[in-house]
């Protein structure tokens, strides 16, 4: 599905990935995991085409990705959410969603100034679409209220809805779980399954060890922007070099 | 709005003349009536789009210029010298919005503010076709089939047309989907293009109809004033559009409609009540008040009063 190969990202004199080789099998849940500064969302950024590799390529399905704008990639169906919270501040929450359904909508320049009577019917289907996708990330009861007004939690639960209108076939979520209680995490953890269930393959950037043990396929190990391992939760988490990077050293033996 | 409050304005719009006692008021309102259809142009950058267009006189002066030469040096009649304004106009917003196309922000406002100053500068020297800065005198007054609507009521109905019909264009295109893809451009851009959004292409497209619209207001100026001269391009007109944006309510509908019926009446109000420079002194006082006190302008602050209406 996505493959990545040799991929790399230098800044100036600073080399931020190095030759990165990996691929996402259809319908799995991947998680990118490594220390900070390791190279994570710099390969999602190259991905999404928010930032041009250096070297290397990334193809999507056989068809080459780099150089394409991100509303082209998206367009694709890989759509991505960021690290920091990212919502539209002043719209509702279903103006966000509604947003987010961008690319399900049909309505041209023309049609729209035409006003043209199958554009309303459009809207309203739009509008139900949106309702079904807050209903899923458990927002009904905020359906009006500025994303601004919500608490940290629920504004990254926007952000999900907002990438799922987008109707992605690739998801990419970058630390879904960041900065939110326990209890969220779960509820996270959960939405990711749901969203993996109906089809849709998830690569995943994420900190927080137990969600990603407990939800992932496949675990890839970044450091230093290179891989250093790459397998199932279990074989990752007894890996030395793993162990290493996440403990340093002398730490490994203990 | 409520489809009252909406049925009320309408009726009041349109048997205004009848209500106003002198042509002067007539006047007061036709020239309202124009910069209503500017800051509603100007709105759909700056309020939807977020991009602040401070060369918006350009595409004023475009507008004016193109519908005066036309039936001026070319015999045009009105109604084709207008629908080429606007195009001529439309075109200039293609080429700006393709100059800007990844120009955001204070960039954006530089590279507007920079085609004003070309665009007046050819009108001032281009002598042979602009008359430099004699202007043009003498542009017709428009025709409707066999009527002439030289007189005051006359033009003011074909300027609230004008305006229903830039109203009406901007109410559908921010009630769409490409509404919802400019203001994504304004609240977060990133997030935009994310989910698909091509957002160069929308800002483009917003440029456009910004920029015909504002020719719309040109033609209708140069018709009535029935005069064209470089003045068209002065910034003073360009400010006076973001002021009324901006006191109304940028982003809203009615916000521009609001600010540019204030600020064309207040100045008129005050020049019958003081002199010049206490004039000046009470204008500049009550933008200080209004936006200490309304800061995102006077719209939304009804609209936070009375909700449910918007």
């Amino acid at each position: 599905m996505l493959a990545v190969q040799d991929l790399a990202v230098r800044f100036g004199g600073v080399t931020a990935l190095e030759s990165v080789s990996f691929e996402v099998r259809p319908g799995s849940i991947t998680s990118v995991i490594g220390p900070n500064g390791a190279g994570k969302t710099t390969a999602f950024n190259a991905i999404t085409g928010y930032l041009r590799p250096t070297g290397g390529r990334i193809t999507y399905d056989g068809v080459g990705l780099t150089g394409l704008r991100p509303s082209s990639i998206a367009r694709r169906g890989i759509v991505r959410t960021f690290q920091k919270t990212s919502v539209f501040p002043a719209l509702s929450v279903e103006d966000n969603v509604l947003t987010g359904l961008h690319l399900r909508g049909t309505a041209g320049f023309l049609a729209v100034l035409a006003g043209r009577r199958r554009l309303a019917a459009e809207e309203r289907a739009l509008t139900a679409e949106a309702a079904e996708i807050i209903e899923f990330v458990g927002l009904a009861h905020r359906r009006p209220e500025p994303a601004s007004a919500l608490p940290y939690g629920e504004q990254r639960l926007v952000e999900l809805g907002v990438a799922l209108a987008a109707r992605p076939r690739l998801l990419l979520l970058d630390e879904p779980g960041a900065g939110m209680t326990g209890s969220e995490k779960l509820v996270v953890s959960g939405l990711i399954r749901r969203v993996r269930e109906q089809g849709v393959t998830v690569l995943l950037v994420e900190h927080d060890m137990r969600m990603v043990m407990g939800i992932s396929d496949t675990v890839i190990v970044l450091n230093g922007g290179r891989v250093i391992a790459e397998g199932a939760p279990a074989a990752i988490q007894a890996h030395p070099e793993v162990i290493r990077a996440y403990l340093g050293g002398s730490a490994a033996s203990a | 709005m409520t489809r009252a409050g909406g049925f009320f304005l309408a009726v009041g719009a349109l048997t205004l003349p009848l209500w106003l006692q002198s042509p002067y008021h007539v006047h007061v309102a036709i020239m309202a009536g124009i910069f209503g259809v500017l800051a509603m142009s100007l709105n759909l950058l700056l309020g939807y789009t977020g991009q602040l267009s401070l060369g918006h006189a350009a595409f004023f002066g475009i507008g004016a210029y193109t519908s005066a030469l036309l039936t001026l040096k070319l015999d045009w009649s009105f109604w084709p010298a207008l629908a080429a304004a606007v195009a001529l106009a439309g075109a200039a917003g293609l080429f700006i919005g393709r100059l800007a196309l990844k120009l955001r922000g204070a960039y954006f406002v530089l590279v507007t503010i920079s085609f004003a100053g070309v665009v007046s500068l050819v009108s001032v020297n281009w002598i042979e076709l602009t008359n430099g800065p004699l202007g043009l005198p003498g542009v017709p007054a428009p025709e409707l089939g066999p009527w002439s609507l030289r007189t005051k009521t006359a033009y003011y109905y074909l300027v609230l047309a004008a305006v229903a019909l830039s109203y009406v264009v901007c109410r559908r295109l921010v009630r769409s989907r490409i509404g919802r893809a400019l203001v994504a451009l304004r609240e977060n851009e990133p997030l935009a293009e994310s989910v698909g959004v091509d957002v160069t292409h929308y800002l483009v497209l917003a440029t456009v109809v910004s920029a015909a619209m504002a020719g719309l207001g040109g033609s209708l100026y140069a018709h009535y004033t029935r005069f064209v001269s470089p003045e068209v391009f002065l910034f003073t007109y360009t400010v006076t559009m973001v002021i009324m944006v901006v006191a109304g309510g940028k982003g809203t509908l009615a916000g521009p409609l609001v600010g540019a019926v204030l600020f064309t009446a207040l100045p008129e109000a005050l020049r019958a009540a003081a002199s010049w420079q206490w004039q000046m002194l009470a204008y500049g006082l009550l933008l200080i008040l209004l936006v200490f006190f309304l800061p995102r302008g006077i719209v939304p602050r009804l609209a936070a009063a009375f909700p449910g209406r918007r």
